[in-house]
Formats: structure tokens, C-alpha cells, sequence
């Protein structure tokens, strides 16, 4: 019997922020993502290299430590295009950090849209254009092949499952949420609805938000959380099964938990307390796949995601505003596509990333739940304002440019 | 004769038209012989004043009186003015006191023939004033708090200065019938004490102007196309009725879909239009420019086609004589005062934006008619002159001196 297995996945991005895009602008100049004001969260550039600092630089330092240190210490990355564009455009030393963690053989790349995209929900050809754009791009910089598959915010369904077979991945990653999963654990590999081959990996939530979003805070009744109590933890979980997926953004470790607090001495230490048990191992998303039979079948027929109490999309698409922003954007693929203009279509394309509509989230005025959730903007109007701006200026452009024969307003 | 003008703005420090409207005004009195002191509430320079004197009653900047601008009554919170702490100049009602505190000062070394007060901002003033000089007082209504709070009953505390001033001036001047009637029915004044004067319209302060296409260059390109632009230049508040034009909007758009709509200011309802436009399915077609001035405020009436004033109650309505200068066929809500002057417009009742959509289509679809009303309504603004209001005015003040009924 194989061991049992940490399966460790960080997804690592940064979307391509509008800023201040005033209808004044529009169709006068197209530089949406270029904030030149220096001190806004609309900044890209040094939103990126805050970030690179806190956590890129000595997170990828740490990773390289423990593969050093450790022989069985593996993990996975998902890295978004939009990501890769700036860290090479600013950060190029974390860009070969990065590349040095995967030439060790034990940091496997994962599959998925290259702009952060929800397209799977709007246009599958558009789609698959992005999944073909990430492969090439990590095929270019780290020369490795992609074989899981992982969609933006975890948004999973049986649709995207059996397609995810279809195109040739062996593995997916989804949630392992209990209104799905019910009595079962998500401690095991499982096979999709609908699929014959690909295995399907569910996020242990319980240990992956322990880390992800409570390790700091002070009202919980485990904090501080030490290594040794959640490696007792992490062993409880597993005792009768053999794999704990644990899914989290990569910048968890320095920018959503500070250095100061503790963040990273707990996790290399953890690693260290939970190899020190022969038993135990960490895999690959690949190699937890390959590794294991698929014990039962799970069925996702709506859509689920790792994000807040619902598990749904209603951060992205709850309100009418993200659902108008959506309806404008993909309406324009056909006009963009065919443009040829290289520009243009990277502009549509970095529009379409999932955070702008994030950014327009109005549900936590209900909630109450402001401190889930981040946005350079004022409020969610200001962010749909300028997004507005943007699209129309791209219709401007098509038309300009491009004649296409109608223009919309 | 001597004229006491107790007003709180002027421009360029004006939100709005009730600066315009009193600095036109004081300009043509004087150059009809009247001595004016003009009494504003803040410290600032005001170029082009030199024909009357201008007293500034606090320290306080222009700027920070933002948030306490002309229109913002649902802040003032006391009843009366003893309550009011002199020194927070942040407290529309401490910038109050010291305002009457000024007056009194004022008035005791010079006596005015007539007090002529704007609004409710300056009628306790006024009211002041008169008790101490024996005075006629005249209260000239631009706004009353029922028009400033919509379709909502507004801040009772202003409601009772509104009342009181009322009361004890000598004559009032109302700037429409609507205004008028309001007075009459909402606050149980005599009819007779109550005389409308409407306000005018300075061509010449639009001389000087050069549309600059490159402003609202993305407009320009839509009317290329053969979009017609549908515009409001306003303060997005509850008064002015924008909910409905933008209900309007969007059954205009169901019947014709070259239109585009051109919402340029800014205000506490922002935020409401802005996802009620994503509601209605026309997101796409409500461009909000945020707060205009200068050129993006001018470049607004010169890129447009079809000017809407959709005011739940609105006592006059300065901006659609602008626009129709600036060559926009006008479509204006029964309750705005503005209309009373006018002919070649559209009217609708402010809440039936069916009809307002049938008028917005029915112009953008038709270029004769849109020349006709674009063309004819110029010799009817062209008639409003200042020199008319002040002379009214004058009348007023003898009448009211003589103590002769109108």
C-alpha cells in the first residue's frame, strides 16, 4: 500500500487591475491597466513587486529549502498568465526562482486558463484558446507538459470534468465541499460523474483554510497554531485514508498571513514534523492521481467553487452588474477575434479576468462580511464604472480600427 | 436705493443655479441704479463683482463648505439657532449663526431700504434684520425644502425656518408658478403675498465658447455612427427624478436602439443609478462622467441632442435654458418651473416614462422635427432678460415700502 500523502497545490496570480478609466479617456487612450499614480491599489506594478517582496521572493526560498532538505517534499502551482506577464516584466529573478523550483523534478505545473478566466461558462472555444495559451506559455519558460487541470476559482462541474477528459488531462481539482460529498471523506481520490478515466481531487477545506485563512487570527480558538497540533491534526484527518489535498493561494504564505505571523517557520516546520514519520509522504497532483483507485463517484451537476460559505459564483456573478459587464464582454469575441490586432485582443483577453467582476461584488453589504474580500476600488460601482469605460473603448477600438459594419453603444 | 442681499453663494463658488441666478440678478439692479451689500457665508475672491460689495460673514473656504452647499438641507440639525455652536464652522447651522451674528453687525451701522433673502439658508437673517432696522423684508424662494427632498417629506427643521420666513416677510418672490402654488398649498400663505418672478437667461456668459469635439470624443464617434445623445446635467438626487428617466431609457432602447444616455455629475444617487442601469439591461448605454465643470461641463450640452430635466419638482431649472443655447431639443418634466416659460418643448409627467420614452424616440427619429424644436425655442429663452427680473424686483421693493397691496 502506497503512503499516505500531503497533496500541497498554491495558485499564484495577479490579474491586470483597470484603473481610474474615466469616460474622458475613452477613445482617447486605451491604456486600461496602466496606472501611473503612484499609492493606488490600481497600480500594477507595485502591487507586484509588494507582493514579490512579502511573499514571492521569500516563499520560493522556502519551497527550494524544504525540496533541498526534504526528498519526499513535493508541491504544485498553478501560475496564471496574467501573473507570468508581470513577474517578467518586473520581477524577473522570481520568475527564475520559479523556474529553479521546477527543474527539481518535484514541482509540477498545473493546467489552467492563462487570463484567470470564467470563459468555460461563456465561450468554450474562447476557452480552450486560454488553456492552449497557458500550456504553450509553461512549456516556454519551465519546458514542462501540463497534465491536471485546475478551473479559475476552483469552479467545477461535471461539464468541466468530462470536458477536462476529453482534452487529455488525467486529473482535476475541485472542492470537497459537504453538501456534495456528504458522509464521504475528501480524503480519497474520486472519479467524475459522467468520466471513465480522470481522477478527481477534492480540497481538504477544513486543513486548507486553517492555514489559508485562520492561522492569524486571534479570536480563534486555536490560535497561535503550532506546527506539532496541526501535524496531529493533518495525521487524525488522514488515519483511515490515504490523501489530504491541501488547495490555497500561494500568496496565503506572506501577503494574506504576514511574515510576523509566523507563516513560514510553521509550515517548514511542519513539513519537517510530518516527514518525520516514515509513513508519510507528500505527492504531485500527477503522482496522487496515478497513485491511487478512485474510490467511489462524485456528481457536481451545478457548478461549485472554493469561494465563501456558498461554494458558488455568486461573488463573480450575483449581481447584475457582473452579469451585464459579462454580457458586453464576450459579446464582442466574435469582432475581437477576428481583428487580428494582437493588442486588442490581449486588452479583451486581460478584461476577462475573474477579479474584475470580483471587484463589483455587492453581496457582503448583506453579509457583513467585508474582510473576505479585497478590492482596489472604493466600491464595487467604481469598479463596474471603470470597467464600463474599458469596454466601451473597446468597442471603439473594433470600430475604429476595424469596421465590422454595426457599432454598439 | 439701498439692498441688502443676504444669499449663501456666488460664482464661481456656486453649486448650482442659485449663485447664477443671484448674481445676474444683483448685476442688473445695479445697473438699474440699486446699491447692493451682498452677504455670502465663506471667504473667497468672486472676480467680476465690482458692482456691488461683497461681505464674507465666516473664515470658512469655499471647499469646506462642501457638503453644505445650497442644496444640502437634510444635515441642518437644530431648530433653533441658539442651539447652534458658534464655533463648529463644520455645522451648516454654526455657519448659520455666525452668518446672523454678521448681519446684525452689519445692519447696525447700515440701514437697507429692502432685505432681500434667498432660501432658507438666509431667511433667519433676513428675518433678523428686519426686526432690527424695521425694514421690508422680501423673501425670494428658489428651492423649498418639499422640492430638495422629492418624493420624501425632507428635514422638519428646515421646513419650520421655511415656514417662519415665510410668514414674516413682507413679500415673497417665487421663481415659477409651481413654486408659487407650493407655497401657497404646502404652507398656507396667502396667494397675494406672493408674486412670480421667473428667472432669465445671460446669453452673453456663454459668449467665448469653442466645442472642443476631443472632450467626449467616444459621443462624437457613437453620433458618427448616427447615435443620438440623450443628456442630463445635474446633481443626482432623489429631486431630480433620474430613476425614471432611466426606466425611460430603457423603453426608449427596447423601440430604438441608437440612443445613448449622458448622465454628467455626481451625487448621493450614484451608486442606486449605477446598478439600477446593469438592472434595466443598459449599462451599456448610461455614460456617467462624474462631477463636470469648465469645459466637460459645457462640452456635455454641445455633444448632446435631447436635453431631459426629469425633476420630481424642480422650481425652475436653470440648466435646460443652457442646453437649449447649446442647440438640444428639450424635453422637460411638468413639475419643473422652467417650463412655464417655454413653448417648442416636450412635457411629460415625471413619473410616466413611458410617454418620456415615446418623446425621446420620437426625436431622435426625426430630424425635422428635431430642427424645429431646436430652432424655435431660441427666440423664447432669447426674450427672458435679467433686466426684466430686476425691475420686477424694484417695483417690489417700492410697492412694498409704500406698504400698497401689488
Amino acid at each position: 500500500m502506497s503512503k499516505r500523502g500531503i497533496t500541497l497545490y498554491l495558485h499564484v496570480h495577479q490579474p491586470w487591475r483597470v484603473r481610474d478609466y474615466s469616460i474622458f479617456d475613452v477613445s482617447s487612450a486605451h491604456d486600461y491597466f496602466d496606472e501611473q499614480i503612484e499609492g493606488t491599489e490600481r497600480n500594477n506594478r507595485e502591487v507586484f513587486e509588494k507582493v514579490a517582496n512579502k511573499s514571492y521572493r521569500p516563499m520560493n526560498a522556502l519551497l527550494k529549502k524544504l525540496l533541498d532538505t526534504h526528498q519526499d517534499f513535493k508541491v504544485s502551482l498553478s501560475i496564471t498568465g496574467t501573473f507570468l506577464e508581470q513577474c517578467e516584466a518586473w520581477a524577473p529573478d522570481v520568475v527564475k526562482s520559479f523556474k529553479t523550483l521546477v527543474e527539481t523534478g518535484r514541482v509540477e505545473i498545473v493546467s489552467e486558463t492563462y487570463y484567470h478566466s470564467l470563459a468555460f461558462f461563456y465561450s468554450r472555444t474562447e476557452f480552450e484558446r486560454q488553456v492552449e495559451a497557458h500550456k504553450q506559455k509553461i512549456r516556454d519558460l519551465f519546458g514542462v507538459e501540463t497534465n491536471v487541470f485546475r478551473n479559475t476559482e476552483l469552479a467545477y462541474n461535471n461539464e468541466l470534468a468530462k470536458w477536462a477528459e476529453d482534452y487529455g488531462f488525467k486529473g482535476i481539482l475541485a472542492e470537497g465541499w459537504d453538501d456534495v460529498l456528504g458522509w464521504r471523506s475528501p480524503n480519497f481520490l474520486y472519479r467524475p460523474a459522467g468520466t471513465e478515466r480522470i481522477g478527481l481531487l477534492l480540497k481538504n477545506y477544513r486543513l486548507s483554510d486553517d492555514i489559508a485563512f485562520r492561522f492569524s487570527n486571534k479570536d480563534w480558538s486555536a490560535w497561535p497554531l503550532s506546527a506539532e497540533t496541526y501535524n496531529d491534526w493533518a495525521s487524525a484527518s488522514a488515519a483511515d485514508s490515504p490523501l489530504i489535498n491541501l488547495f490555497m493561494d500561494y500568496e496565503t504564505f506572506g501577503e494574506h498571513q504576514w511574515e510576523d505571523t509566523g507563516i513560514f517557520s510553521f509550515f517548514e516546520h511542519f513539513v519537517g514534523k510530518w516527514l518525520s514519520n516514515a509513513d508519510n509522504t507528500f505527492y504531485t497532483a500527477s503522482e496522487a492521481v496515478e497513485a491511487h483507485e478512485a474510490v467511489d463517484e462524485v456528481s457536481m451537476p451545478h457548478t461549485v467553487t472554493w469561494a465563501d460559505t456558498e461554494r458558488d459564483l455568486s461573488a463573480w456573478l450575483g449581481n447584475s452588474m457582473q452579469h451585464e459587464v459579462m454580457r458586453y464582454l464576450y459579446a464582442l469575441e466574435h469582432d475581437v477575434m477576428r481583428s487580428d490586432d494582437i493588442e486588442l485582443i490581449s486588452d479583451w483577453r486581460k478584461l476577462q479576468t475573474s477579479d474584475h467582476a470580483y471587484y463589483m461584488c455587492t453581496k457582503w453589504f448583506r453579509d457583513g462580511d467585508v474582510h473576505a474580500y479585497f478590492s482596489p476600488y472604493e466600491s464595487p460601482y467604481d469598479a463596474f464604472l471603470y470597467y464600463m469605460n474599458a469596454i466601451r473603448d473597446m468597442r471603439y477600438r473594433i470600430m475604429a480600427m476595424h469596421h465590422p459594419g454595426a457599432y454598439d453603444g | 436705493m439701498n439692498i441688502l442681499m443676504l444669499g449663501w453663494e456666488l460664482p464661481p463658488h456656486n453649486s448650482g443655479g442659485l449663485g447664477v441666478a443671484c448674481y445676474h440678478m444683483s448685476k442688473a439692479l445695479s445697473i438699474a441704479g440699486a446699491s447692493i451689500d451682498f452677504v455670502v457665508p465663506y471667504t473667497a475672491s468672486h472676480p467680476n463683482t465690482e458692482f456691488m460689495r461683497v461681505h464674507a460673514a465666516t473664515p470658512v473656504k469655499p471647499l469646506q463648505r462642501y457638503g453644505m452647499g445650497a442644496y444640502d438641507s437634510a444635515n441642518a440639525e437644530y431648530e433653533s439657532l441658539s442651539e447652534a455652536d458658534l464655533n463648529d464652522l463644520s455645522n451648516i447651522r454654526g455657519v448659520q449663526k455666525r452668518y446672523v451674528q454678521f448681519v446684525e453687525q452689519h445692519v447696525s451701522s447700515n440701514t437697507p431700504d429692502a432685505i432681500h433673502a434667498h432660501d432658507w439658508l438666509a431667511m433667519e437673517a433676513g428675518m433678523r434684520a428686519k426686526l432690527l432696522t424695521d425694514a421690508p423684508l422680501i423673501v425670494h424662494v428658489h428651492a423649498t425644502e418639499f422640492d430638495r427632498s422629492g418624493e420624501k417629506y425632507g428635514n422638519p427643521v428646515v421646513h419650520e425656518i421655511e415656514y417662519q420666513g415665510l410668514m414674516m416677510a413682507d413679500r415673497i418672490i417665487a421663481v415659477s408658478n409651481i413654486t408659487k402654488n407650493l407655497i401657497v398649498q404646502r404652507y398656507g400663505i396667502p396667494a397675494d403675498k406672493v408674486e412670480v418672478v421667473h428667472n432669465a437667461f445671460d446669453v452673453d456668459s456663454f459668449a467665448n465658447y469653442e466645442y472642443d469635439s476631443h472632450t467626449y470624443r467616444y459621443l462624437e464617434s457613437l453620433k458618427k455612427e448616427g447615435y443620438t445623445v440623450v443628456a442630463t446635467v445635474t446633481r443626482f438626487t432623489i429631486q431630480k427624478g433620474l430613476s425614471h428617466f432611466l426606466k425611460a431609457a430603457a423603453r426608449a432602447s427596447e423601440k430604438y436602439d441608437k440612443l445613448v444616455f449622458l448622465l454628467a455629475g455626481d451625487g448621493e444617487q450614484r451608486d442606486e443609478l449605477l446598478s439600477m442601469s446593469a438592472n434595466l439591461g443598459i449599462a451599456d448605454k448610461v455614460i456617467f462622467t462624474g462631477f463636470v465643470r469648465g469645459k466637460q461641463w459645457r462640452d456635455a450640452y454641445s455633444v448632446a441632442d435631447i436635453f431631459v430635466m426629469s425633476s420630481v419638482s424642480e422650481p425652475f431649472g436653470l440648466t435646460a435654458l443652457e442646453a437649449a443655447h447649446h442647440d438640444n431639443a428639450l424635453i422637460i418634466s411638468r413639475q419643473s418651473g422652467v417650463g412655464e416659460v417655454l413653448s417648442s418643448v416636450f412635457r411629460f409627467d415625471f413619473w410616466d416614462s413611458d410617454v418620456l420614452a415615446d418623446q425621446i424616440v420620437g426625436i431622435a427619429t426625426s430630424e425635422a422635427l428635431k430642427k424645429e424644436l431646436t430652432e424655435n425655442i431660441k427666440h423664447e429663452y432669447a426674450k427672458l432678460s435679467w433686466h426684466d427680473v430686476a425691475s420686477k424686483c424694484l417695483q417690489i421693493y417700492h410697492r412694498v415700502r409704500l406698504g400698497t397691496a401689488v
